[in-house]
């Protein structure tokens, strides 16, 4: 595991059924873009968080493909619709094959 | 007759009060926090204390109002870890004696002050707990553990005014703290007040003066994306000035320190604020 | 190679005068390369996909900027002013209401940040924003 990569999510705990929440996810994560050069003038690699997956029960809410230009940290803000009681899975992937998970229930009524 | 250029440029540079400070509220995770008060009666040429969080554009100021969005949270995060492991000889962690952090509530109001008749900053006391309480080698002025702790620490004063001890034993160190304050330094030949006292409000280039107050520090600083102490920032300003910049935990630093702090008297404490 | 300054104004000249010549292929941005990939070269349209970034960027390097296109099955962003310009896509799901996103991205300079919405009848929305990205001041 990278070192220091933890994820955050923000989900609202109780929800109605049909209802529109809003989720909140970072990742602690340097993002090194690949543009950037250390003192002897060589080129550190890129090394990104390159892609995030949120399901719900199963059913995907988004995936989104990252590429450098994402902020260190990477933030996501978006919206899912919440049909019944289960948990998110969010997902993220590193490019140098680390996996990162966290999970997050809500109950629905 | 460097006053005299230095007015001269701030007409031609500085533009007018179009960008002075706005008047939004701070109001975090829904509490609404002190940003502007009153200057203390030692300030002879300041009437009105604002945070520098009324410096900052609308979407960075957005950025501390969650404490999900504030990007600074992460390193407080890593800041509950560190609080919670063992290091060092003694087989301690912070957490061994210190059960609940919360308990330094108030803490970060009163810093830097006088112990034993030295001037300490919190950085101090938490090296002195690690080298002499729990056997652990001292962590660097503004390394990424000691801000993260400083950071968890100042959290717990958030939203309580500051209020340092400027009188009694700390007087010496503050009156030093104050000269250095006014002193011309560097080939600029400026000093902190001719930019964040007679010029806060107006742009310098694509930057918004502020007034230099430390009540948010450490600050998670767009800049670098991380968490920076106090003595860090100054050292920065110091080198803009092309001055040689004084050493972080010196007695220069912990005087200035005191004395910036006293000019925030009454500001809620915003640990970690989000600056530029 | 030794270049004399009247051979490099020389150089200057014929490349402007190349420009002039509108030669679009051979000075083609990166970034309609990349708006030419997501669309495999469909028309564009405007209206139905906001983007929402800030006018003047206090700091390049945490630029906060929402997408929002009710109806799109995914979104890009590019910024036309970054060493590449692709900056994230955002595939929508089925429990996905809103067809929306937030994020923060890195901009190198002051640019335009380019959105493209991918919609459920195939057709394609686009949004641009021009950002100001400043450098300067003290900032220590």
């Amino acid at each position: 595991m990278a070192s220091g990569v933890k994820p955050r999510v923000k989900v609202p705990k109780k929800a109605s059924a049909g209802d529109v929440i809003t989720i909140k996810t970072l990742i602690s994560h340097k993002m090194e873009s690949g543009q950037r050069k250390d003192g002897d003038g060589n080129v550190i690699p890129r090394s990104i968080i390159n892609r995030f997956v949120a399901d719900f029960n199963g059913e995907n809410v988004i995936d989104v493909t990252l590429e450098p230009a994402i902020s260190t940290n990477p933030y996501f803000q978006f919206d899912a619709t919440v049909p019944e009681t289960g948990e998110f899975h969010f997902t993220w992937y590193d490019d140098d094959g680390d996996v990162y998970e966290t999970k997050k229930k809500i109950t629905v009524s | 007759m460097g006053i005299k250029l230095i007015s001269f440029v701030s007409a031609l540079v500085f533009a007018g009060s179009a960008y002075a400070q706005d008047s939004n509220q701070l109001n975090v995770e829904g509490e609404l926090f002190v940003s502007t008060t009153a200057a203390p009666s030692h300030m002879e040429n300041v009437d009105t204390l604002y945070s520098g969080w009324h410096f900052r554009s609308g979407e960075t100021q957005a950025l501390q109002l969650d404490d999900f969005d504030n990007p600074g949270m992460v390193f407080v995060d890593q800041g509950i870890d560190l609080f919670a492991k063992v290091d060092g000889s003694e087989g301690k962690s912070c957490q061994s004696c210190h059960e609940d952090v919360e308990d330094f509530a108030g803490l970060r109001t009163q810093l830097p002050r006088v112990e034993d008749g030295q001037l300490v900053s919190m950085e101090n006391l938490v090296n002195d707990c690690r080298t002499e309480r729990m056997g652990a080698e001292a962590w660097k002025w503004s390394s990424t553990n000691m801000t993260a702790v400083t950071g968890l620490i100042g959290l717990q004063s958030r939203g309580m005014p500051m209020n340092v001890k400027i009188d009694g034993d700390a007087a010496p160190f503050w009156e030093a703290g104050k000269e250095l304050y006014y002193t011309r330094v560097g080939q600029l030949d400026m000093s902190c007040s001719n930019c964040h006292e007679d010029n806060y409000g107006v742009m310098i280039r694509a930057d918004h003066l502020s007034q230099g107050q430390i009540n948010g520090f450490p600050a998670y600083r767009l800049k670098n994306a991380k968490l920076n102490s106090i003595h860090n920032r100054f050292k920065g300003c110091m080198s803009n000035i092309r001055a040689t910049p004084f050493k972080e935990g010196g007695k220069e630093f912990k005087a200035l320190e005191l004395y910036i702090a006293s000019r925030g008297e009454g500001l809620a404490v915003e640990t970690p604020s989000v600056r530029n | 190679m030794e270049l004399s300054r009247r051979k490099l104004l020389a150089l200057g000249a014929s490349s402007i005068a190349l420009m002039g010549l509108g030669t679009s292929v051979a000075f083609a941005s990166k970034a309609d390369e990349a708006i030419a990939e997501f669309t495999a070269g469909a028309a564009v349209s405007e209206g139905a996909l906001e983007l929402t970034a800030p006018e003047i960027a206090e700091n390049g390097n945490t630029v906060p900027i929402e997408v929002n296109a009710p109806g799109a099955v995914s979104v890009t962003v590019l910024a036309d002013g970054n060493p590449v310009p692709n900056v994230a896509t955002f595939n929508f799901g089925k429990l996905n209401a809103s067809r929306s996103a937030s994020t923060r991205i890195r901009l190198s300079k002051t640019q335009n940040v380019i959105a493209i919405a991918k919609m459920e009848d195939g057709s394609f929305q686009m949004a641009k924003a021009n950002v100001k990205v400043t450098i300067g001041g003290c900032g220590g």
